[in-house]
């Protein structure tokens, strides 16, 4: 069971990650056809307007604005410190949560608005417990 | 609808308390409380417990059994940080509602040590330090750098809310720390979350707080001589906003309860003397002075700066030490910010009376998000 799990390659670290073990990995939305509003993960009513079966996927962009951030320092056992945890809004629309890498962790690198990109890669090798690896979504300093 | 009002309420001294059993631990508070008032538990007609970590195992009718099984209805309620204010209103809605004349509303909380919050959960691998952080320190410093963001608020300024706080419980003797906090200290504390340093992150403590809520007629009958009337009680959820997956916003949701509780109060912030508010991070309390209008927004920074939201200032906030330093024992908290600004109605605060104080406010936030205000008026 485990050894199969692990030839499928890797998994998606959530399930709005598509592509993964691809060429090609991005995160997918939903997006309400009323009101433009942006969702991750599956539902099928939209909690800003209340419209019913109007969400539709729509591929996020991979480039983005950091909104605010928080550079933690104490976590739980086992997690490397510090990082900085980010959230960034999406060119086209979108807001997500990740950890910003590719730059020292102190806020005098840090400024609002600036531009990242979304990257992919290695969950840092962290396992499930049938031993399957992940890919997860990192920000980096737009290049 | 009847006016209602608080005869009776104390709160414990806050600390840890790994001995007791919660029921006892709240216990102590109702017993309190209803000391306080004059009467027993033979005269309440309902208890409305507020309790998170055993939401599940009855603590209400636990507190009856240490205290008298007189075999009134008792509610259990669980609403993350905004527990025990949820209590507190489902009392006040009974009388309101015409129900009953006199009931008694309990918060109690016994927590463990340590960071909540993240640790991941759902399907696969541990998410926490992948996918940012969801350790309550790292939501609420994204939070306040929001307001960094938008109006340039500093580092010194979040931490100079933690020296005030701890200024104002060296003056609380049922804070759980009495010790004075310098801003160096503060800013040079162990870094948790930035921009919020060990002494900016709410202390995990034991506590309980009780209180005995009346109808107009039951007020008059026991004497209006220290009664305090409840002006308003409000509970919102948070509404739609465009960062919330990610971000809880608990700006929204406090500017909605806050609006209709000056409404239902019909008044406004001005007529303000003393809020206890939400400081569950230093970065929050900043956040709080412009959602509950007690300045323009944009405005917090230099608040905190004047000495304007200190005792003695125009309008004192957190003068009981606050949840970062009288402590945070969730679900006791709400009914615990409403003891404080009790005392201060009646004039009993002592060495950290706002004088003259005639009209005071509390503020909660649950997150995920449940905002609870109440605001509280002097009688005689
Ligand atoms: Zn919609």
């Amino acid at each position: 069971m485990s050894e199969q799990a692990v030839s499928n390659g890797p998994l998606p670290v959530v399930p709005y990650l598509k592509g993964a073990g691809t060429e090609d990995p991005y995160l997918e939305g939903l997006k309400c056809s009323a009101c433009d509003a942006i969702f991750l993960g599956a539902r099928s009513t939209c909690s800003k307007c209340g419209a019913r079966d109007q969400l539709k996927a729509t591929r996020l962009e991979n480039k983005g604005k950091l909104y605010s951030y928080s550079i933690v320092y104490r976590s739980f056992p086992g997690i490397d410190v510090p990082y900085i945890s980010a959230i960034v809004d999406l060119d086209g629309g979108g807001t997500i949560k990740g950890n910003l890498i590719g730059i020292e962790a102190d806020p005098a690198n840090l400024s609002f608005d600036m531009a990242l990109d979304v990257v992919y890669g290695d969950a840092l090798g962290r396992k499930d417990k049938a031993g399957n690896s992940y890919i997860s979504y990192f920000f980096k300093p737009a290049v | 609808m009847s006016d209602v009002y608080v005869v009776g309420v104390d709160m414990i001294k806050f600390g840890r308390f790994p001995e007791k059993t919660v029921p006892q631990i709240g216990s102590e508070a109702a017993l309190m409380a209803l000391d306080d008032a004059g009467l027993t538990i033979q005269d309440m007609q309902a208890l409305y417990c507020g309790n998170l970590g055993q939401a599940n195992a009855m603590v209400g009718q636990r507190i009856l059994q240490e205290i008298g099984q007189t075999g009134i209805s008792v509610v259990n309620c669980a609403n993350a940080c905004a527990t025990g204010a949820t209590a507190f209103r489902e009392a006040w809605m009974s009388i309101k509602a015409g129900v009953f004349d006199c009931v008694l509303a309990v918060g109690v909380e016994q927590m463990g040590r340590g960071l909540l919050g993240g640790g991941g959960g759902g399907e696969g691998i541990p998410k926490e330090g992948l996918l940012g952080s969801g350790t309550m320190p790292a939501v609420f410093a994204e939070a306040g750098m929001e307001h960094a963001r938008k109006y340039g608020t500093t580092f010194e300024q979040f931490a100079k809310v933690s020296v005030k706080n701890h200024h104002h419980s060296t003056l609380n003797p049922k804070a759980m720390y009495q010790i004075e906090t310098p801003l160096d200290t503060v800013m040079n504390a162990e870094m948790i979350s930035y921009p919020n340093t060990k002494l900016m992150c709410s202390v995990n403590v034991d506590g309980s707080a009780a209180a005995v809520l009346v109808s107009e007629k039951k007020a008059k009958e026991l004497g209006m001589g220290r009664a305090v009337k409840i002006k308003a009680s409000v509970l919102a959820s948070d509404p739609y906003s465009d960062r919330d997956l990610v971000m809880p916003d608990v700006n929204a949701v406090t500017r909605i309860a806050a609006k209709q509780a000056y409404e239902m109060a019909g008044i406004g912030p001005e007529d303000v003397d003393l809020v206890e508010l939400h400081d569950c991070f230093a970065t929050a309390e900043i956040l709080h002075y412009e959602n509950l209008g007690l300045c323009a927004d944009g405005e917090a920074g230099r608040m905190i700066d004047d000495g304007e939201v200190a005792l003695g200032g125009r309008v004192p906030v957190n003068v009981s030490g606050g949840l970062l330093s009288k402590g945070h024992p969730l679900g006791a908290t709400g009914i615990a910010n409403i003891y404080e600004v009790c005392t201060h109605l009646r004039g009993e605060a002592g060495d950290r009376q706002v004088d003259g104080a005639k009209v005071g406010m509390t503020h909660v936030i649950g997150l995920g998000s449940a905002c609870g205000i109440h605001i509280l008026e002097k009688v005689a």
